[in-house]
């Protein structure tokens, strides 16, 4: 299966900071509120967390992508 | 030249020996007319016109160039060829699928940097070569039209470049319709993802990627975007070939041929030089005269580069690998000597603020994080530099890099922790005796619409 990694599209981001409440684990927040997203691939055991943070994204800027 | 000269020029007619030695690019007669030019570089190749005999192929010209070793002269050095050859890769394989072929060439003259002059000097004095460039790259990636960008203001130079090349179609030198663009000026506005937003009705800002513009770029094509002078190198790579080109240059390493570099601050003979690649730094200083006054420092690759300390810089040779490994880069082919009566300190706020001033106002650390940067950075420079304020500005750099659309944060954050490293004696006798009488006299660096007397 392939590796998924975290982006996050730095211009749609308006630091909501759905994505560091749901998946802290990975995603914590600079002084600002915009998140800083943990580098490498996502483990297995939080793809579902990620997809949920995915989808929580009120401006869609959080896209979980295959890595290259 | 007549019209039927132009036609006529090929190989039977004579031979056109390629240049010998430099200046490559821009010769002390640079000829200006379109006969002028073919009488001395001889007619465009790869339409059986040109070349050492036999008939190549447009696309024989990305291999030709892949051999070269050309890489980009816009500031990030990619490897020309390969990006060549990925763009007419994703052509195919896009017009295929969408019933239409044709990708999109983009030659890029919209100097951004502030100290660089090499561009607007190129298109001046060597217009033909870029316009050959940009119709052979065009050809060999299997682009159905063509843009060459300038900034705005500069209209004369756009008229000028309109003109020639509406002469050039009239002698069917263009390939594909050729179309001038003006983009507004900004450091990051002729950032390749804003040039793309730009032809596509957007504002001139970048993007986010990918898709990359050589995925998907301007008209949602492929879209190969170069930098004038790699399209004036490949007008003669195309004519004289990979073996010529790499003549010049380091005998090993993948740097090779010829650049034009924009040499400015204290040296006696300030203005664009023309060198192999390879070249140490101290020779090129000497060339433009030497210093005009006592150095200090040396700043390569504009502000997304470093600062080099003066002594141990001249023996740095002038390549992306050797200006990397002193911890600057080669960027767009600019050299700022330093002089010893400025403060580097007080430059590199001058020039934070500017770069904070130049942002998008796109990405949230960018917009929150350089502006913090420079106010520390300032603080450092005309403050009394304490460990708080210090270790404030070292998190603030990793807290901008990578986490923007375009490079600026992370050009701003290597400048300045350059500058950190460069000037530690300095931050030192500022922490302990405050700020120096230096820091008072007008910059020495350019930075175009900011203010002094702000920063003070």
């Amino acid at each position: 299966m392939t590796r998924q990694i975290l982006r996050v599209n730095p211009i749609a981001c308006e630091a909501h900071g759905m994505c560091a409440e749901l998946l802290p684990e990975l995603i914590g927040e600079d002084p600002w509120g915009y998140p800083i997203v943990a580098p490498g691939p996502v483990p297995d055991e939080l793809l579902p967390l990620a997809r949920r943070a995915v989808a929580a994204c009120p401006t869609l800027a959080l896209l979980l992508s295959d890595a290259d | 030249m007549t019209a039927g000269a132009i036609r006529a020029a090929g190989p039977a007619g004579r031979a056109f020996p390629p240049p010998h030695g430099l200046p490559r690019l821009i010769p002390p007669r640079a000829p200006l007319q379109l006969g002028e030019h073919i009488d001395r570089y001889g007619p465009m190749p790869f339409r059986g016109t040109g070349g050492r005999g036999g008939r190549r192929q447009p696309a024989d010209l990305i291999s030709e160039t892949e051999r070269s070793g050309l890489t980009g002269r816009g500031g990030a050095g990619f490897p020309t060829g390969r990006k060549m050859r990925t763009v007419a890769e994703n052509g195919r394989r896009t017009g295929a699928l969408r019933g239409q072929a044709g990708t999109v060439v983009v030659a890029n003259g919209a100097e951004s940097e502030p100290a660089s002059a090499k561009d607007r000097l190129l298109l001046t004095r060597a217009p033909h070569l870029v316009l050959d460039g940009l119709a052979l790259a065009a050809e060999a990636v299997g682009a159905t039209r063509g843009y060459l960008s300038v900034h705005e203001g500069q209209d004369e130079l756009a008229l000028q470049l309109t003109a020639m090349i509406g002469e050039r179609d009239h002698y069917d030198q263009n390939r594909v319709p050729i179309r001038v663009v003006t983009v507004p000026r900004g450091y990051v506005s002729s950032q390749e993802t804003a040039l793309i937003s730009q032809l596509n009705g957007g504002a001139a800002k970048p993007a986010f990627v990918p898709p990359r513009p050589f995925q998907k770029g301007a008209h949602g094509r492929p879209t190969l975007v170069q930098n004038v002078e790699t399209l004036a190198h490949l007008a003669l790579i195309g004519r004289f070939g990979a073996g010529w080109f790499r003549a010049l240059g380091p005998a090993h390493g993948p740097a090779a041929g010829s650049a034009l570099i924009t040499v400015s601050g204290a040296v006696t003979r300030p203005g664009v030089y023309e060198i192999a690649l390879g070249m140490p730094i101290g020779d090129l200083i000497q060339r433009a005269g030497g210093p005009s006054e006592p150095p200090q420092a040396i700043l390569a690759g504009g502000y997304f580069g470093g600062w080099l300390p003066y002594g141990p810089a001249l023996n740095v040779p002038i390549s992306d690998a050797g200006l990397r490994s002193a911890g600057a880069a080669l960027g767009p082919g600019v050299l700022i000597v330093l002089p010893a009566s400025a403060c580097g300190l007080a430059e590199t706020a001058w020039i934070a603020g500017y770069l904070a001033g130049q942002s998008a106002g796109q990405c949230g650390p960018c917009v929150n994080g350089l502006p913090a940067l420079a106010d520390m950075i300032a603080r450092l420079a005309f403050g009394r530099p304490d460990r708080e304020t210090y270790d404030w500005a070292q998190d603030l750099l990793g807290l901008v890099t990578r986490r923007g659309a375009c490079a600026l944060p992370d050009g701003t954050a290597s400048f300045v922790a350059s500058s950190l490293r460069t000037f530690g004696d300095e931050l030192r006798q500022h922490s302990v005796a405050g700020p120096c009488v230096r820091v008072r006299r007008r910059p020495v660096l350019p930075a175009p619409g900011h203010s002094w007397e702000a920063l003070r």
